[in-house]
């Protein structure tokens, strides 16, 4: 049973209609946000947590709970509420639509996610990139300003709050909440060392919860409609709708928000017009964006798109972006490109990830071409394990799990590759 | 990497960067005001752009940021180098920048890049072209995956492109004009590639 | 307190406490880079990586904080693992270059790497390089072998505030440097090459000059500022190699000023080597009996008042303390140690010392500067006041030239004395607020007026209380307060510098004396110099006594807040030069008023007579202020500007004045007063 399109929440995803505030109120936005924020922080919270909605930016934390943490008593300093908009991970851009096309969806959120944990300012920071989208965000903060539905008794509903938007400049690590914070007051993008955790000491040395655009998006149609109805989709603890973003060797790639715990296949099938050549062209998916590890096609037949039950497979629901590889991939490589991007991104602070993410990139250079010994395939693994869980923030995890999972699933590939170079090169050599 | 070209000799906000500044310098609370450097070198890079055809920024206007925000200027250095989107060596008129991450790959990039280089006379990435219209740029993921391969033209993104129309799209910027952003198939936005799965209006359960 | 289990170990720790903290409590050493318990923790290396019960990944002990229970692993399979992984990260891309680097041998990456490096490397990809920066006369940098672990870029920031070192670019290409090439404004800059855990900071001067194990190490006194910053001299043979700082948690924590550690190369010029007479218009060389029997012949028959003595800059204790006793013994009153003009008034100790002490600066919570630059003057003193400031709610204000950088915010009052009294609503409002008079602002006519104002202000805001003496006078050179506790000025009937130097002596005795014009002294004063530079007064002089310089004695000096400590001889004076009160007490022998100590234990017994504060060395006598009563004046300061005493911090003092790398310092950096910069 699909999910029907009454029960899409960003009913505007794709902007077949306009994103302005009339059409969004049309499409429910805004409705009732008074009586909402009436109900109190705790309600609010209480019923986040009915939701069982987790965290949409990738590590799947449970979003009530996490505003939880947030001081119900100020001492004097100001709480803040931060938005992730900056979708950096390869394979997702999902925040993007909701931005340019459904931009009420996530203003709206804010003030009353903002409301929920005592924040009377809140900061959207958007990768840089996004300059066309961020032109639209400002653009609809400013009808909503105008409205009365932020600023002073914001929407009737007697909290004040200020919402801002602030661009980044081009830094995937800045997707990493302290990085973001970090960036957000004129620094470099580079995490901090935890704890403190942002709910004590975030912007500015205040209590901050940041969280991704979709996560705060989905919860203005969360709270009008129920948390039982949000759970009602998906299995326990994996609760849901959630946009998925198919992309690669597919008919029809596309982004389009579905029922969690949707088996891969049928939402290949469904929605991006199955795979290149067929079901069984498939050679392998990453799941959920670069940082998860992929998986080879035996697994892609029947695993579901969760949390819980791609876990269970060594790889994770990640952000949802779906990249699809047919069995023309050179999947080395794709996995090699990956390593680049990871070595480019590295903020360049702990010594693993800064000297790490260089020598395996430089070693999967290698193991593309095939110049290499089959022994170094297990120097390989044994880097990304010396990287893996030695670094402040998670993206030497997320950059080394792509490479284990390519030695785990393709390890054959690899030696065939090296093999062949040898003989490639013995023969030349002998001519 | 030190600042080895031609660096001009001052630099000096315009009116209507002052304007823009007066904005952004609001939006943060009092004594905070360190948080604006990014959209201040964005205002430099804007106006240089706008000055002189290239859109960098120099030294100087680095310096320049750091004495209206009250900070030491090896910390505007820092930012400045630290994020990819700013140009610290002057550019061509228009920025090509190609993704060139998995994503995009997988659906043909190395073609567009080919596009990049044949039509825009370059050599390949950190080039500029000798007419200085073009400078190439390999990007990292750009978040338009679904609607892979892309490139963006300075702020705009340009998708599902291929070898012609990437072409196309080059020699419509040497020619002056600049062609809607978006995908070059005619799809909407992200919906599936020759019409939408979702959102149809007419699914129902 | 928490209690922490250590690898079985139970140590007790403050609540707040970092895992290293507890590591080491335990008797646990943990490696580290990036770690410095002076600088923020930037937890970045991942060298320290332990394992904690219940945690999920190791943690970074230096940043991680403790909590009652824990039970902390040092030495598990995950943390060898973890640090022979960063050992071998960090050793990828750094140069195998020991036996060519300055480090080598006092390198802790090298040291590390005996205990987690692997004998071969597994690294196949080309090294990194990295262009080194230009960032000044006295560091020099091998990029290459930078580990990042930012220690420069904090200190820069955080200690010495001048924040001009960062990181730019990124991942494997952050590169540390100025970005753009320029020398390190700060006075404090030689603690890089300290501080910096391997060889991409090092020293300039001692480049490829020494192995470290080939060093004698002295431990000494820096006396060319009057903070009196703990050292170690190395020396190798007959030659000052290099100077570097000792930790004293009350004087210098563990930093010390570039002119104390760069100026060594001044010992080997221009010294005064042999003794010297003027004969028949000129000077000719001398043995020591035919300078002693030339200046035996002159004061033969002077009246004790017609004779003089002058002490300097960098006299030191036991010389002060025997020509003090030979002018007695001649019958002369006529002594002064204010060389320099200053209007010291010398009635009570608690006049002329710096009495808050220096980790006294901690405590204060208000401070009024007048008439110095300390951060030219007493680099690693304004360094505990920066860090005083840095902890908050520390206002600061200043009454001397306007623009001065000091690096940390400081209202400025006004240029002259009658600004002083702008500050006084702020000290009143503080516990324990602090005055300090540069030494500079009392060399002028008006200067016991200036001391007596500023001294009547501290009173009157509350600065002196039975508790807390919040009155400062910050001087200059090592040799300075010593002299004034060893009463070095006019006794009964006796004339002063200004008295002396208007024809009331014929003979004068100056003792390492630089601090005036020679042209002052008139042509019929027979001069006597002794003193180890050819600087200007030598000159002057009609008999030259060449004595050591302060690396060459074993010598008592006394900072400026009256705390006595020996410095110790690290290599011998130079051709016929001698320790300075051996020349003395040898003179006397030979006029037949021989001084009654002949050994160090005697003089030293001679000082602790003299002044309890030699009965105590290396401690201060630290109290609160029970005799608001101030320094005598007859009138108001008037309100002519201050002018600093030091205008070239590089070149302040006869040795750094003879020194090659000072003068190309002053070459690079140019006059730094505030004036200059406007």
């Amino acid at each position: 049973m699909a999910l029907s399109d009454k029960d899409r929440i960003f009913r505007n995803l794709y902007g077949f209609e306009p994103w302005n505030l009339p059409a969004a109120r049309m499409r429910g936005c805004w409705d009732g946000t008074a009586a909402i924020i009436a109900r109190g922080r705790d309600a609010i919270i209480e019923e986040m947590k009915v939701s069982g909605l987790r965290g949409r930016g990738g590590a799947g934390f449970p979003t009530g709970m996490k505003w939880s943490f947030m001081p119900k008593q100020s001492d004097g300093r100001p709480s803040y509420l931060v938005v992730n908009a900056d979708e950096s991970e390869p394979g997702t851009c999902k925040d993007r639509d909701i931005i340019r096309h459904d931009p009420h969806t996530l203003v709206e959120g804010c003030l009353i996610a903002g409301f929920a944990m005592g924040a009377n300012a809140g900061y959207i920071y958007i990768r840089g990139e996004y300059y066309n989208e961020s032109v639209v965000l400002e653009a609809a903060i400013a009808e909503a300003y105008e409205a009365g539905l932020l600023g002073k008794n914001a929407a009737g509903s007697g909290w004040d709050f200020d919402l801002y938007v602030h661009r980044g400049a081009g830094a995937y690590i800045c997707g990493e909440e302290t990085a973001l914070i970090e960036s957000l007051e004129g620094k470099k993008g580079m995490p901090r060392l935890k704890p403190p955790f942002p709910a004590a000491v975030g912007l500015y040395g205040c209590p901050t919860t940041v969280n991704n655009v979709e996560t705060i998006a989905v919860v203005p149609e969360i709270l009008r409609r129920g948390g039982a109805w949000f759970a009602s989709f998906g299995r326990p603890k994996n609760s849901g709708t959630k946009i998925f973003c198919i992309q690669g060797h597919v008919n029809k790639p596309c982004n389009v928000e579905a029922e969690m715990s949707i088996p891969m296949r049928e939402l290949i099938e469904r929605y991006a017009g199955g795979v290149r050549g067929g079901w069984d062209n498939l050679l392998c998916v990453i799941p959920g964006g670069s940082s998860t590890p992929l998986l080879p096609k035996h697994i892609c037949d029947d695993v579901l798109m969760d949390f819980d039950a791609l876990r269970e497979h060594r790889s994770g629901l990640g952000t949802a972006g779906v990249i699809v590889m047919d069995k023309s991939t050179d999947v080395i490589k794709a996995i090699a490109r990956l390593s680049a991007f990871y070595k480019h991104e590295s903020c360049g602070q702990c010594t693993p990830c800064r000297e790490g993410m260089g020598w395996v990139k430089r070693m999967m250079d290698r193991m593309v071409t095939g110049e290499a010994e089959v022994e170094e395939i297990d120097v390989l693994e044994n880097v990304t394990r010396r990287i893996e869980g030695h670094t402040i923030c998670a993206l030497a995890d997320g950059g080394v799990w792509p490479v284990q999972g390519l030695i785990r699933h393709f390890r054959p590939l690899m030696e065939e590759r090296i093999a062949a170079y040898k003989a490639r090169n013995t023969r030349l050599a002998a001519e | 990497m030190s600042a080895e070209h031609a660096e001009p000799a001052s630099f000096a906000f315009d009116a209507e960067s002052e304007a823009k500044i007066a904005t952004i310098l609001k939006r943060y609370p009092e004594g905070k005001q360190a948080s604006a450097v990014i959209p201040l070198l964005y205002v430099v890079q804007k106006q240089m752009g706008l000055q002189t055809g290239s859109a960098w920024v120099p030294r100087v206007a680095m310096d320049v940021v750091a004495d209206r925000l009250g900070m030491a200027p090896i910390r505007v250095y820092e930012v400045a180098t630290f994020y990819f989107m700013f140009n610290t060596k002057p550019i061509g008129r228009f920025h090509l920048q190609v993704c060139g991450t998995t994503p995009c790959w997988l659906r043909g990039s190395d073609e567009v890049l080919r596009a990049c280089k044949d039509a825009g006379h370059l050599k390949g990435y950190g080039d500029t072209s000798p007419d200085g219209l073009f400078t190439l740029t390999e990007m990292e993921c750009m978040g338009a995956c679904v609607n892979a391969p892309m490139i963006a033209v300075d702020d705009d993104y340009y998708e599902d492109l291929d070898y012609e129309s990437t072409v196309k799209l080059i020699e419509a910027l040497k020619r002056g004009e600049r062609p809607t952003p978006g995908s070059a198939t005619g799809r909407r936005s992200s919906e599936a590639a020759g019409g939408a799965t979702a959102l149809t209006g007419s699914e129902t359960e | 307190m928490a209690k922490v289990t250590v690898d079985g170990i139970e140590v007790e720790v403050p609540n707040g406490a970092s895992v290293l903290q507890a590591c080491e409590a335990a008797g646990k050493e943990i490696p580290r880079f990036c770690y410095h318990e002076r600088l923020s923790v930037a937890g970045n290396c991942r060298m320290c990586l332990v394992e904690v019960e219940k945690a999920p990944k190791p943690v970074a002990s230096c940043a991680f904080p403790v909590a009652d229970g824990m039970k902390v692993f040092t030495d598990t399979p995950v943390v060898r693992n973890a640090r022979r992984g960063v050992m071998e990260f960090l050793l990828i891309n750094h140069p195998l270059d020991c036996p060519i680097c300055d480090q080598g041998g006092e390198c802790d990456l090298q040291d590390q790497a005996y205990a987690y490096g692997h004998d071969s490397s597994r690294y196949g990809e080309a090294k990194r390089a990295v262009k080194d920066k230009d960032i000044g006369p006295l560091v020099k940098t091998v990029m290459t072998r930078c580990i990042q672990c930012t220690r420069c870029v904090r200190f820069a920031a955080e200690v010495a505030g001048t924040p001009e070192l960062g990181g730019t670019n990124r991942g494997e290409n952050m590169e540390i440097g100025t970005y753009v090439e320029k020398a390190l404004s700060s006075e404090l800059s030689g603690n890089l090459i300290d501080i910096c855990p391997v060889g991409a900071l090092t020293s300039r001067p001692y480049a490829f000059v020494s192995r470290p194990w080939e060093l004698k190490k002295t431990d000494s006194i820096d006396v060319l500022d009057a903070v009196g910053a703990n050292i170690r001299v190395d020396s190798r043979g007959p030659e000052v190699l290099r100077i570097i700082p000792r930790v004293n948690e009350a004087v210098n924590e563990e930093w010390m000023a570039d002119r104390g550690r760069f100026s060594f190369d001044g010992l080997k010029r221009r010294r005064l080597d042999r003794p010297w007479v003027h004969k028949d218009g000129k000077m000719v060389a001398a043995t020591w009996p035919e300078a002693f029997a030339a200046i035996a012949h002159r004061l033969a028959g002077l009246p004790g008042e017609r004779i003089g003595a002058v002490a300097g800059a960098l006299a030191d204790a036991e010389s002060v303390v025997a020509l003090k006793d030979l002018m007695a013994a001649y019958g002369s009153a006529n002594l002064d140690c204010r060389d320099d003009g200053a209007a010291i008034d010398a009635s009570r100790p608690d006049y002329w010392r710096f009495n808050t002490t220096i980790e006294g600066i901690e405590e204060a919570d208000a401070l009024l500067i007048i008439g110095s630059d300390i951060r030219r003057e007493a680099p690693v003193l304004n360094a505990r006041i920066r860090k005083r400031w840095a902890a908050g709610r520390f206002p600061v204000a200043y009454v001397g030239p306007r623009g001065l950088d000091l690096t940390y915010p400081a209202t400025h009052l006004g240029d002259g004395p009658g600004a002083m009294g702008a500050f006084a609503e702020t000290l009143k409002a503080a516990q324990k607020p602090m005055v300090i008079v540069g030494r500079g602002a009392l060399q002028r006519p008006d200067g016991a007026a200036v001391l007596a104002a500023a001294w009547k202000l501290a009173a009157e805001v509350g600065a002196l209380t039975p508790d807390w003496h919040g009155f400062n006078l910050l001087h200059l050179f090592g040799g300075q307060v010593g002299a004034l506790e060893l009463g070095f000025v006019p006794g009964q009937g006796g004339k002063d510098l200004a008295a002396m130097l208007a024809g009331g002596v014929d003979a004068l005795w100056l003792l390492n004396a630089d601090g005036f014009d020679p042209a002052r002294i008139p042509a019929s004063t027979f001069v006597v110099y002794q003193g180890h530079h050819g600087d200007a007064m030598a000159g002057r002089a009609d008999v030259i006594l060449p004595g050591a310089a302060y690396t060459e004695k074993d010598a008592t000096w006394v900072n400026t807040e009256g705390r006595a400590q020996r410095g110790r001889l690290a290599i011998h004076p130079p051709g016929e030069a001698k320790e300075d009160w051996r020349i003395v007490r040898a003179f006397s022998e030979g006029v037949g008023k021989t001084l009654p100590y002949d050994d160090a234990g005697a003089i030293r017994a001679r000082l602790a007579e003299a002044s309890p504060v030699f009965a105590r060395i290396g401690e201060v006598a630290r109290g609160g202020c029970a005799d608001l009563a101030g320094p005598a004046a007859t009138a108001a300061p008037t309100d002519a500007a201050f002018v600093l005493p030091i205008p070239v911090y590089h070149q302040a003092d006869v040795i750094s004045r003879a020194s090659d790398t000072m003068a190309k310092c002053a070459e690079v950096y140019g006059p730094q007063t505030a004036l200059a910069a406007e």
